[in-house]
């Protein structure tokens, strides 16, 4: 085809040679074909390359580092990567075996993130005053699209945080995890502990229904028994308590369960805790890693091998 | 039998964490011991072979010289932590499409609920009511069971059982903290779920929740029974009491504490804190137990009585 192409130039260009213009034209035609021919294969050419993304400058500015099965590689996967970084690159070879540790720390963060996540689509929703509490949850239920999928899946994924919090606790104390060196990350744990049942108490009272109404009254009574600090406690009116100025009145805003109850659970329960809870899970992970990684399946070590404590 | 009864306690929604926990509690712990149990076998087999000890990579796991120490944790780790949160997912999806949350009547100040409930993972703390006046049960035992917890580790002499499950080298502190969890806290939660209906009386499971049920049980105090009353001479008998039972407690513990040889040379790694510290928070944990007996069986409500306070 070429050839046939090369001749039937030639002969043209014969023909042409009298008259300049016509010709002149052309050439400038056959120059932009030529041009657009070469932006072409340039665009074929790109268009392949897109078919290895990872080689592209954009991939690489996001992702840094390649994803190829070399060992190196993996671990800058873990490494570089801001969330999986507070993993170690390389992890005990028994250590992922579900059995130890029943992944229930980890299973209760991800349990805490998806009730961030459904808590703030609900705050869209909801409005903590005594007037439109009630109401917001019934539109909720009835009218937002998938509202009642949506205050379902927080209320049973905090009962479920609740649990997997406790199995947690329990794994770490059978496993004798809390031994030296993390004593303290244990102690971090146990407030952690109290925040979530903190958190998901704050979260009772806000459907603002008899059953959240009464469960809080019944709790918070218990504050108005405190020792010292509250008017039914010992020594409390001794020390000049009334219900209108001890522990009970700071938790309520009141010395009622009432709006103002309402709005400092919802302000403790969507803003303070969650922020405070966050701080020490931070630290909680931290630790983690900082006291050794996870705590093992570590060899066993015999009685006889007690070594004498260091005296002091 | 009042099944229909037995059934509406069991499948408000509320209860149904709890329902779950009687389920998953034992599951789990019975998980843990049956692991515990296998690394004591292998801890007394070593013990009885010091030449295998020497050698020995000291788990239970499948182990080959040659297999590396450790394992990228891409995709070894983060694979099962993926499937972990799809499963979680899955069914925290399905639980919500299938139950309701309960949602009640508007709240009503003048219109109280009987029997109002704390919510469930707070019923152990108001089953103490029953046995506790409310700044013991509420205030008081919560901190030390927070206090009691956080302590754990620094009064926790023994260096065995670090980082894998066992029961023969922990026995002490596993028990207790079974006993802790299991006995007092969890089993405390599902009697107040459960076996807890109107006036906070005692109903068996399948009995109806009788909303005009009297119960003829005169509550007595210990004093009283003794003919004891002024009231002088009662807080100086409770006091007495109290310390009686104090000093009988910490014996007991100690004599635990001190039954084996091993015990003993654990016992003698403890500093006079760590010791005193131990002492303070199993004589306050056994006292529950001993009151919800005084108080079931006895009908005992208060030992000591004081002007300012009663336990």
């Amino acid at each position: 085809m070429s050839e046939v192409n090369g001749k039937n130039g030639s002969a043209s260009s014969g023909n042409g040679a009298g008259s300049e213009q016509p010709n002149g034209g052309k050439t400038r035609i056959a120059a932009l074909v030529e041009d657009s021919k070469v932006i072409r294969d340039r665009a074929i050419e790109e268009i392949k390359a897109l078919k290895q993304p990872e080689k592209t400058d954009l991939w690489k500015s996001i992702l840094r580092v390649k994803h190829d099965e070399t060992p190196r590689s993996r671990a800058l996967g873990v490494l570089s990567n801001v969330f999986l970084h507070l993993h170690p690159a390389k992890i005990n070879r028994d250590a992922v075996a579900y059995n130890y540790t029943w992944g229930m720390g980890g299973i209760s963060f991800y349990v805490y993130i998806t009730l961030v996540f459904s808590g703030t689509l609900l705050m869209f929703y909801y409005h903590p005053s005594k007037v439109v509490a009630f109401r917001d949850i019934l539109y909720l239920e009835h009218d937002v699209p998938f509202g009642k999928l949506l205050r379902n899946m927080h209320r049973w994924g905090a009962h479920m945080m609740v649990i997997t919090v406790w199995l947690h606790m329990f794994r770490v104390y059978l496993t004798g995890s809390y031994k030296k060196p993390r004593e303290f990350n244990w102690v971090v744990g146990v407030i952690l502990l109290v925040l979530t049942l903190l958190l998901s108490f704050t979260g009772y009272l806000l459907p603002d229904d008899q059953l959240g109404f009464w469960a809080v009254t019944v709790g918070t009574n218990m504050a108005r028994a405190t020792p010292l600090l509250g008017h039914d406690g010992p020594l409390g009116t001794q020390l000049g308590m009334t219900p209108f100025n001890d522990v009970r009145f700071g938790l309520l805003g009141g010395s009622i369960v009432d709006s103002n109850a309402l709005l400092r659970a919802y302000i403790w329960h969507c803003v303070a805790i969650p922020i405070i809870i966050s701080a020490f899970m931070v630290v909680h992970f931290w630790r983690v890693r900082k006291d050794g990684g996870i705590s093992g399946p570590s060899p066993m070590m015999l009685a006889s091998e007690i070594k004498e404590p260091r005296k002091f | 039998m009042d099944l229909h009864q037995l059934w509406t306690i069991i499948s408000t929604p509320d209860n149904v964490p709890i329902v779950m926990l009687l389920f998953v509690v034992p599951f789990y712990s019975w998980y843990a011991l049956r692991q515990a149990f296998a690394n004591d076998r292998l801890i007394e087999q070593l013990e009885a072979d010091p030449a295998m000890a020497k050698t020995h990579h000291r788990k239970v796991q499948p182990y080959r010289p040659e297999w590396s120490r450790e394992v990228h944790v891409w995709p070894f780790l983060l694979r099962i932590e993926f499937l972990a949160a799809i499963i979680v997912t899955v069914i925290l999806v399905v639980w919500s499409i299938t139950l309701n949350a309960p949602l009640e009547e508007p709240a009503n100040p003048t219109l109280t609920m009987n029997p109002s409930k704390a919510p469930w993972y707070f019923l152990g703390l108001q089953e103490m009511l029953v046995y506790f006046d409310p700044w013991m049960a509420g205030v008081v035992m919560p901190s030390l069971i927070i206090g009691g917890l956080m302590v754990i580790p620094y009064i926790d002499a023994n260096p065995l059982g670090n980082g894998y499950y066992t029961f023969k080298q922990r026995k002490y502190s596993i028990l207790t903290f079974l006993f802790g969890f299991i006995v007092l806290w969890t089993s405390m939660i599902v009697i107040g779920t459960l076996i807890r209906g109107p006036g906070w009386m005692w109903f068996w499971p399948g009995m109806t929740w009788d909303h005009n049920r009297l119960v003829f049980e005169v509550n007595r105090d210990l004093p009283d029974i003794f003919g004891i009353k002024s009231g002088i001479m009662k807080s100086l008998f409770g006091g007495f009491v109290v310390t009686l039972y104090a000093i009988a407690c910490g014996i007991g513990v100690h004599k635990l504490i001190t039954r084996t040889p091993f015990n003993r040379k654990i016992y003698g790694r403890m500093s006079l804190v760590q010791y005193i510290t131990m002492q303070v928070f199993m004589i306050t944990m056994i006292a529950l137990p001993v009151k919800i007996i005084l108080k079931l069986l006895f009908r005992i409500k208060y030992v000591w009585i004081t002007p300012w306070f009663n336990i």
